[in-house]
């Protein structure tokens, strides 16, 4: 369970106001579509749900709760930038995750549960359409493989919120479609609630059960800084069978809510 | 014809070609002035004949020192190098633990980076007088100035090259869990020690000069020590050689670490980033 409110937050680096009013009420399980043009603060409010940053005020809940102070394994994320490590093939970038997890130590797995480990990050190598590829170094593949790379990454350690920036950016449309079944596949069998960064309105309305628009609503001439964008659309896509699933999940969660 | 001439590549051949003239032409330039300067005085010192070097290498590698019983070039190789291998070693355990704290951890880095900052403009030779009154004239005090010389320049280069590491692969270790242990051992350990591995090769030239000040300063052996002693009977049939032994060690060292970064990380030389 991992719903996410975000309660009447704000970010401003200097004077320059990012984010302001922003308040939102994600159900677990639903997957927001964020569009908005370039430069309005979409990379900055996946780094905020990161806690890689501190909202200038504002609060962020998990589960009624807030949000840790520091990045963990709850909350994955593919980023803008391609982040697969360069000293890493293929199958050790996704290995690695596990190793983490299983190696408290050394970070290492050996023997049996190297193979166990190896085997699991295989499945996710497949899924993403690399396992032809498993033994080359990221420098080796192209930027669609790459960012490939980086989501199987992102999915191995099944975090329960995903964060994506612009993933499907740099692919064909073939490959996308084929990403497009992956991403959508990942999420209805691990009941993540995913956020997912996208220039394409189209993918949103395809992927989405929800559909955020950041924009301005106020511009001062003299002073671009001075006004930071929000929420301007939040669009529920009732209309989708996966969407009336989670309302239909929505009470139980109200509930235990109510308990605490 | 007609191109630029930074677009014109020499082939193998012609690479090495090119690479070995200066060689020659210093070598024809050596052999021509010795010459011309014996042919004047047969006593002279300054330019000895390849016989005479020959002579004197035979001499210092092959035959045992009529006082010590030592072969001398040995001997101070072996007096040298470990001076230079412990005080380098030193220096790179300093540069690799101290860069990583300043580069990876904020409490680190506000309270060692001016430290080391400052201490990196004091120039070691000024403060040998003081190492070899705190430390004595033998070898810990020799180890230490290269250590002091060298290990500031890996500190700094290092956090440096920490803190180049995109934030998003620090991040993205910690949404796979990791602890800072784990970040450090899988994540800036494979990425730096390369860099570092070039950083001691920068700082070989800096750390032989301060073995051979030391040595020449205060010791009993040592390649340094031998040029300067034999310098009083204006040696150049020693001196020489010894020179060039030197180099010749110094490219070894280059050499090998290259080597080292070329076999241990496979992946900086594959791909195009
Ligand atoms: N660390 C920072 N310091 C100062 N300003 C920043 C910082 N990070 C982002 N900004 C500013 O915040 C604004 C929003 O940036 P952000 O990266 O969130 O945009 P975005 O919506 O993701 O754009 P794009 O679609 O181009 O990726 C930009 O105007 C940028 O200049
Ligand atoms: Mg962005």
């Amino acid at each position: 369970m991992s719903r996410v409110t975000v309660h009447e937050l704000w970010k401003e680096y200097g004077d320059q106001v990012v984010l302001e009013r922003v308040n939102l009420d994600i159900p677990s399980g639903e997957f927001c579509a964020m569009v908005g043009p370039s430069g309005c603060g979409k990379t900055t409010f996946l780094r905020l749900l990161l806690a890689m940053e501190r909202p200038t005020r504002g609060r962020i809940l998990v589960d009624g709760r807030p949000l840790p102070p520091e990045p963990g394994p709850d909350r994955g994320v593919v980023f803008q930038r391609y982040s697969a490590y360069p000293h890493l093939t293929v199958l050790g970038n996704v290995v690695l995750g596990l190793e983490f997890q299983r190696a408290p130590l050394l970070a290492r797995l050996f023997g049996a549960a190297r193979r166990r480990a190896e085997d699991e990050a295989m499945a996710v190598v497949d899924a993403v359409g690399l396992s032809h590829a498993r033994d080359k170094y990221p420098a080796e593949l192209s930027g669609g493989m790459q960012q490939r790379l980086s989501i199987a990454q992102a999915l191995v350690r099944k975090p329960k919120v995903l964060m994506m920036d612009e993933p499907f950016g740099a692919l064909d449309p073939g490959t996308k479609a084929q990403m497009y079944e992956l991403v959508q596949g990942l999420w209805r069998d691990e009941r993540m609630t995913v956020f997912m960064v996208t220039h394409d309105l189209k993918e949103g309305f395809t992927l989405g059960t929800r559909v955020l628009a950041f924009d301005k609503t106020r511009h001062d001439p003299d002073e671009p800084g001075a006004y930071g964008a929000t929420v301007t659309f939040n669009l529920p896509l009732d209309e989708k069978a996966e969407r009336a699933e989670i309302v239909a999940r929505l009470p139980a969660l109200a509930a235990s809510d109510a308990d605490e | 014809m007609g191109r630029r001439i930074i677009n014109r590549h020499p082939g193998r051949g012609s690479a090495l070609f090119w690479g070995a003239l200066p060689f020659l032409v210093l070598v024809v330039l050596y052999v021509t002035f010795s010459a011309l300067r014996l042919a004047e005085n047969p006593n002279d010192k300054l330019l000895p004949a390849f016989a005479s070097i020959a002579d004197a290498i035979g001499r210092m590698a092959l035959e045992p020192d009529k006082r010590s019983g030592d072969v001398l070039l040995w001997a101070d190789t072996a007096a040298s190098l470990s001076r230079l291998g412990l005080g380098l070693a030193g220096a790179t355990l300093l540069g690799l633990t101290g860069g990583i704290a300043i580069g990876l951890v904020p409490y680190a880095r506000a309270g060692l980076a001016p430290v080391v900052a400052v201490l990196s403009m004091i120039p070691p030779m000024a403060v040998l007088p003081i190492l070899f009154i705190v430390f004595g004239l033998d070898e810990l005090s020799k180890v230490v100035l290269i250590v002091i010389g060298v290990a500031p320049f890996l500190i700094r280069d290092l956090a440096l090259k920490v803190a180049e590491i995109p934030s998003e692969l620090v991040i993205k270790a910690q949404t796979l869990g990791a602890s800072t242990w784990q970040i450090v051992t899988r994540v800036v350990l494979p990425q730096v020690v390369p860099k570092l591995a070039d950083a001691v090769r920068l700082s070989l030239g800096p750390a032989w000069l301060f073995l051979i000040s030391a040595e020449a300063i205060a010791a009993q052996d040592g390649l340094g020590y031998r040029i300067f002693l034999v310098r009083r009977y204006l040696a150049m049939d020693v001196i020489l050689p010894y020179v060039a032994w030197i180099t010749v060690l110094a490219f070894l060292m280059d050499w090998a670490l290259r080597r080292f970064n070329r076999s241990v990380f496979p992946w900086l030389a594959r791909g195009a980033s």
